[in-house]
């Protein structure tokens, strides 16, 4: 089978302030995988998913992300990913609707795609309510939603889980398996093996800024 | 080594020049024949107002060096930076000169005179420069030769709008001859122009001693960053082992 | 999506929060207010002075208002990593500036008529010359706004903004509030052969400061 890889990144050092947050991480993800990010607090997987989404600069290393070598732009291949972070990118003073439909006509995205990303989530009952009164479970499926409506081709998700309840938890475990099956390819991180092992992901464990299983060739993963 | 014994020579030749220049201002060139000795000030008035606008026009030509990416190197950044601290210091000095010059002249401290309004305003100008440089942080080289850059845009506007106040609307003008100092002697135009000169190499020395200083710590920063590395990698090394 | 279309989608973002948290109505305006205020009580023994000093004061109050609707534009941005939100939309960086400098526009406008009806009330000011007064505010406005946003963006990310863009702003725009107060004053003595050439200056400005917003506000938000 030919290897399409969407994400290739070698010794990737990437700074926060002075603070290596990636200390030379490697990661290689195919067309449709779902990988699995493990390791403790601190270990450098946020920074990982914000240099995939071409937030972070690199530092040193080399990274290429959809086809883009994130070295000299870190722009183009915003629109064809979707980033889920500890954060909603929401307004406050914004209803959960309003929120949603700006991130999905900022993307290039239509009201109706934001609307069927919404109830996919749940959040018609949400859409009259300010940001700002949204729980943490909430704001929590509103940036999935905002994700979704983006129709990413590459899904990338810090804690998805987090904060969910049950019902939360089986939609987007539900969302996470058809996003594999429509061929987009998805990296998340996250603190419940159970959870990922049921998903079928690949376990890239994260430590001290250095992955280990990140790179999927066995004889370059031997002369490593 | 090279570098550091052409920076001493240089360093030398401009004490010499500045002990000259020092000995024709204050003793060899004559008094001015309105002013007496108070034009004497315009031997350290004119330098210090033409390496500011020089400072700036390197600090400006330096960021977009920067910005440019086939010359994007850390030293345009360090000399943009070195260039304006000189150039700071040089508009306060022109401001402190003009006004120490202008009092017994004008009466007053102050006179909204159309150059030295359009100084005090690059002042100001230059100092947001220098307070956002003070803050480094990620992406900093980038975001202050943006800065730099706009900074200077906004100097000939500033020049434009502070002239026509000036000369429609106030009777500054006239002022602006009596500060005049009409050079017939030739020997207070040469030391006009061996001050200009040997300011322009104080100048130039300052800006090399302060970019190898730059170029010191960003070095520092270096290390400092691969020992953070070796540090946060360590643990996991002890526990692959 | 075009370059208009998101400059209207960010611009339109813009005004609906501030629509909906009123800080624009209950924060802003009531300062311009008191700031006119005060100056009649700075001059007070000379209170026949205020009718011939009202352009400069009007102008000032408008200056240090527009430093509150700059950082009230940036600050919105600063919550929920709206900023990263509006880096992963992938939209034009020159396109978020006219938006974003629009909706300040707007917001100062409005401002201005309400001080102008201030003015003419508390400093005894008699309306004249409104025929450059109105492009005289326009183009003036436009500089400011520009100027602010793009300086705004420059300190977004950084912790000391709140001080260091008063700092920036102010030199910056010292020739829009030199063309202004003249035109103004120029304007109301009838002078208007006089008044149109301060009012040109303020459209050179305005038009250098969107020109300078429109190409920098990209790689300064990048960075912020």
């Amino acid at each position: 089978m030919n290897r399409l890889p969407v994400v290739s990144i070698r010794n990737a050092v990437c700074l926060l302030g002075r603070f290596p947050a990636l200390a030379g991480a490697d990661l290689e993800v195919d067309a449709g995988e779902i990988v699995w990010l493990a390791g403790p607090n601190g270990a450098g997987k946020t920074t990982l998913l914000r240099l995939l989404s071409g937030l972070v600069p690199l530092h040193s290393g080399s990274a290429r992300v959809l086809d883009v070598d994130l070295a000299h732009d870190r722009r183009s291949h915003r629109r064809s990913l979707a980033l889920v972070g500890h954060e909603t990118f929401g307004y406050d003073d914004l209803t959960g609707a309003s929120t949603l439909r700006f991130a999905a006509r900022a993307a290039g995205r239509s009201a109706a795609d934001a609307d069927a990303a919404g109830a996919r989530f749940g959040l018609d009952a949400l859409a009259p309510i300010a940001h700002a009164a949204l729980s943490a479970g909430q704001r929590r499926r509103l940036a999935l939603a905002i994700a979704f409506a983006r129709d990413p081709r590459l899904l990338l998700l810090a804690e998805p889980h987090a904060g969910l309840d049950a019902d939360g938890r089986r939609v987007l475990d539900a969302a996470l398996a058809t996003a594999v099956d429509e061929g987009r390819t998805v990296v998340f991180s996250s603190h419940e093996s159970d959870r990922a092992a049921a998903l079928g992901a690949r376990a890239v464990t994260v430590e001290g800024g250095r992955t280990v299983g990140g790179i999927i060739d066995a004889a370059a993963a031997a002369r490593r | 080594m090279i570098e550091r014994l052409r920076s001493a020579w240089l360093g030398a030749l401009t004490s010499v020049a500045l002990a000259a220049t020092l000995l024709f201002a204050l003793v060899i060139a004559p008094p001015d024949s309105v002013q007496g000795d108070a034009a004497r000030l315009l031997y350290l008035h004119v330098p210090a107002a033409w390496l500011a606008y020089l400072a700036f026009f390197v600090t400006a030509v330096a960021s977009a060096l920067y910005l440019w990416p086939r010359t994007r190197r850390p030293a345009w950044d360090h000399l943009a930076g070195a260039s304006a601290e000189v150039g700071v210091i040089c508009t306060g000095l022109t401001l402190f000169v003009g006004s120490v010059w202008g009092k017994p002249i004008w009466g007053p401290w102050w006179e909204w005179e159309a150059r030295l309004t359009t100084t005090a305003v690059l002042f100001f100008l230059y100092l947001g420069y220098l307070a956002l440089r003070r803050l480094g942080g990620r992406g900093a080289e980038r975001r202050n030769a943006i800065a730099a850059l706009i900074a200077f845009v906004d100097v000939p506007i500033v020049h434009f709008s502070v002239n026509w106040w000036t000369t429609l609307h106030q009777e500054g003008s006239v002022f602006n001859d009596r500060m005049q100092v009409s050079i017939t002697d030739p020997l207070m135009s040469f030391t006009l122009w061996l001050a200009v000169g040997s300011f322009t190499l104080l100048y130039v020395w300052c800006c090399i001693t302060r970019m190898r200083l730059l170029e010191l710590e960003d070095g520092q920063a270096e290390r400092d960053l691969a020992r953070a590395i070796e540090a946060r990698v360590a643990p996991t090394a002890t526990v692959s082992a | 999506m075009s370059f208009a279309s998101e400059a209207v989608l960010i611009a339109a973002k813009d005004l609906r929060i501030e629509a909906r948290s009123r800080v624009a109505t209950a924060q802003i305006l009531p300062f311009g207010g008191i700031v006119l205020l005060l100056f009649a009580f700075a001059l007070d023994p000379r209170r026949n002075v205020l009718p011939t000093v009202a352009p400069g004061l009007f102008w000032i109050a408008v200056l240090l208002s527009s430093l509150l609707a700059v950082s009230r534009s940036f600050a919105i941005e600063a919550d929920h990593g709206a900023r990263d939100g509006l880096r992963l939309a992938g939209l034009d960086g020159g396109a978020i500036f006219l938006g974003k400098a629009a909706a300040v526009a707007v917001e100062l406008l409005a401002l201005e008529v309400i001080l102008l009806v201030g003015v003419v009330g508390l400093y005894d000011v008699e309306v004249h010359g409104l025929v450059v007064i109105v492009p005289a505010a326009i183009l003036a406005t436009v500089g400011l706004a520009a100027a602010g946003t793009v300086y705004g963006v420059l300190a977004a990310g950084l912790r000391v903004r709140e001080t260091l863009v008063p700092l920036l702003v102010l030199p910056a725009v010292a020739p829009v509030l030199l063309a202004a107060t003249r035109a103004f004053e120029l304007a109301l003595g009838e002078e208007l052969a006089d008044a149109w050439r301060w009012t040109s200056l303020l459209g050179v400005f305005a038009v250098v400061s969107s020109m300078v917003g429109v190409v920098a506000f990209g790689p300064l938000l990048e960075e912020s």
